[in-house]
């Protein structure tokens, strides 16, 4: 008896699965989408909401301030997936040496990540402060600044100071990935090159970085697709301040639903932001896909 | 290879960087919630607190203080809004693991699955917020555990299967022979064997789950139902003016997932990789 003819049980085994998603991620996907055709609002009064055909659509796609959030959260996605990869990666390539202390080592650097995002932001945000912070008295005791900075209150600076808090949450995921990859490339073909007379930066670009490049490629997509829906982070350290200087595509359409209660326009951003995502996860789509084969 | 001594230098110089970059917001949050008050608001900082003090721990765990009070509804709200959700999620997620590993399901509809959790909660949050109210069931636990249930969902469902395809069939192939059921194959075969890997899963979704914050904003307004991540948030955008207390509670609500970190450091570090690497 071949195993694959027991096949009547697969739909059996998947429908909890497919009810549940549908019930709390499709169904009201699908909601979302008929009420951004709307112009229905959040109220008591249960106003009756009325087609509005595309009107909410012509105007999220020409809102200044949307596009704004939208470059933002570019930004934020951009810098701190890139710090992250080359930090995650510098990392893995520290801790793949043999020194005294390796395995310590490789056990802390768990604890960012370990660290639950709001307890992140809310410690960067004492570290931070512009009066009691960690930050403003070390620099000022080592003598890099004559006063004390505010840092999250300069609407142009501020989202750099989210980033580095992200960052140093995040990178310890990249570097397990990058160090998993190193630990697989043969000693020899490192051995074999330095023979060559190949030398520390040649053989990194040569041989290393193309081994990992497969498997980065992968989380960093991930991490990428993480990034862009950055709210946790945001809602707690500036709420999307100061000038709306760190509100991103998430925290926007937060603000439009529950601040303004337009959930007619508030959809139709969140639609936007949908396709966006779908973009990106088409795209870890093919990478992972590729990686399969290549690996197999 | 053997290493020259300014290498030596160089690695043990970034060796100690990295220690301290990964070390010193920790260092400061812990620090921070033992010092008195009057040492917190100094400028510029006394870095070594002049009295170790530990009474934020005691305010935050007695039930008499209305500290104590929030910090423990939330701790408990978390625990079961969590601890239920990966009940729940691994329930859901083993025999479609199994559907997936064993059954041919196709990988495209397991793909489907792992989309559904990367798109962005804020596109399909709204329409649920009015269901959830429909039914009188915002600020409920219940809520949140079914919720937590189906983000958690596809990662454990891609994980339990990524560990059953290296499980050898030979064995449930035995038990089929000799006439067992799929069900009973599944429960005395499949599943004592795939244990440590069931472990790993609801670790992580664990993890996961005690980390959420966005729909435990929107779905929970008061003690009855808010988690550890709320809480934190309110403590911090409210007026404490003793951001000791605020530090206390971020070392509390860490040390769990710290310690289940440190603990299954193997298991979690091989999930996250295989989670992530493999297509």
């Amino acid at each position: 008896m071949s195993y694959r003819h027991r096949t009547t049980g697969k739909w059996v085994f998947l429908a909890p699965a497919i009810v549940l998603l549908s019930l709390i991620m499709l169904l009201p996907f699908g909601q979302t989408l008929a009420t951004s055709f709307t112009d229905a609002q959040i109220t008591a009064l249960q106003t009756p909401a009325n087609w509005v055909g595309l009107e909410n659509y012509a105007y999220t796609l020409t809102d200044p301030y949307f596009g704004q959030a939208l470059g933002r959260t570019l930004y934020f996605t951009v810098v701190s997936v890139g710090l992250e990869g080359i930090l995650g990666v510098a990392v893995a390539l520290l801790l793949n040496q043999q020194f005294w202390g390796r395995t310590v080592m490789r056990a802390i650097i768990i604890l960012p990540w370990a660290v639950p995002t709001i307890v992140n932001a809310v410690a960067w945000r004492l570290i931070y402060h512009p009066e009691y912070g960690a930050l403003n008295s070390a620099l000022f005791q080592i003598g890099l600044i004559d006063g004390y900075h505010r840092w999250l209150s300069d609407s142009g600076l501020a989202l750099n100071f989210v980033i580095m808090a992200d960052v140093w949450k995040n990178f310890p995921l990249i570097a397990y990935v990058a160090l998993a990859g190193l630990q697989t490339i043969p000693d020899d073909l490192l051995k074999a090159a330095a023979i060559e007379g190949a030398g520390a930066v040649r053989r990194f670009r040569a041989i290393t970085l193309p081994w990992l490049i497969g498997p980065l490629m992968v989380v960093l997509i991930l991490r990428t697709i993480e990034a862009s829906r950055v709210f946790d982070i945001i809602y707690v350290m500036t709420k999307g301040g100061p000038a709306d200087g760190t509100k991103t595509a998430s925290f926007f359409v937060y603000q439009e639903y529950f601040s303004y209660l337009r959930s007619g326009s508030g959809a139709a951003y969140a639609v936007v932001i949908a396709a966006i995502s779908g973009l990106m996860i088409i795209g870890y789509y093919i990478v992972a896909r590729h990686q399969t084969k290549v690996a197999a | 290879m053997k290493r020259s001594l300014v290498q030596s230098i160089a690695l043990y110089t970034g060796v100690l960087c990295l220690a301290a970059f990964t070390l010193a917001p920790l260092a400061w949050l812990v620090l921070m919630s033992v010092s008195s008050p009057d040492d917190l608001v100094q400028v510029p900082l006394n870095w070594w607190p002049a009295r170790i003090d530990f009474s934020r721990y005691a305010a935050l765990t007695d039930l008499d203080q209305e500290q104590g009070q929030r910090f423990l509804a939330a701790l408990r709200n978390s625990l079961i809004a969590a601890g239920g959700a990966t009940a729940i999620a691994l329930i859901i997620a083993v025999p479609a693991a199994y559907a997936f590993a064993r059954r041919g399901a196709s990988m495209a509809r397991l793909f489907g699955f792992l989309a559904t959790i990367m798109m962005p909660p804020i596109t399909y949050v709204l329409p649920l917020y009015h269901v959830f109210g429909a039914f009188g069931l915002l600020n409920s636990l219940i809520t949140l555990i079914v919720v937590y249930a189906a983000m958690l969902l596809p990662f454990a469902i891609w994980l339990m299967k990524a560990n059953l395809d290296v499980l050898p069939v030979e064995v449930e192939l035995d038990a089929f022979m000799e006439g067992a059921s799929t069900l009973y194959a599944l429960r005395r075969v499949v599943l004592p064997i795939a244990l440590p890997a069931i472990a790993a899963t609801a670790i992580l979704s664990f993890l996961v789950a005690w980390d959420e914050f966005f729909y435990a904003l929107i779905f929970t307004s008061d003690l009855s139902a808010k988690t550890l991540p709320v809480a934190i948030a309110d403590f911090s955008a409210g007026r404490v003016t003793d951001y000791g207390v605020i530090a206390a509670l971020g070392v509390l609500a860490t040390l769990p997932p710290a310690v289940l970190a440190i603990l299954f450091q193997r298991f979690i570090v091989s999930g996250l990789v295989a989670g992530r690497v493999k297509g």
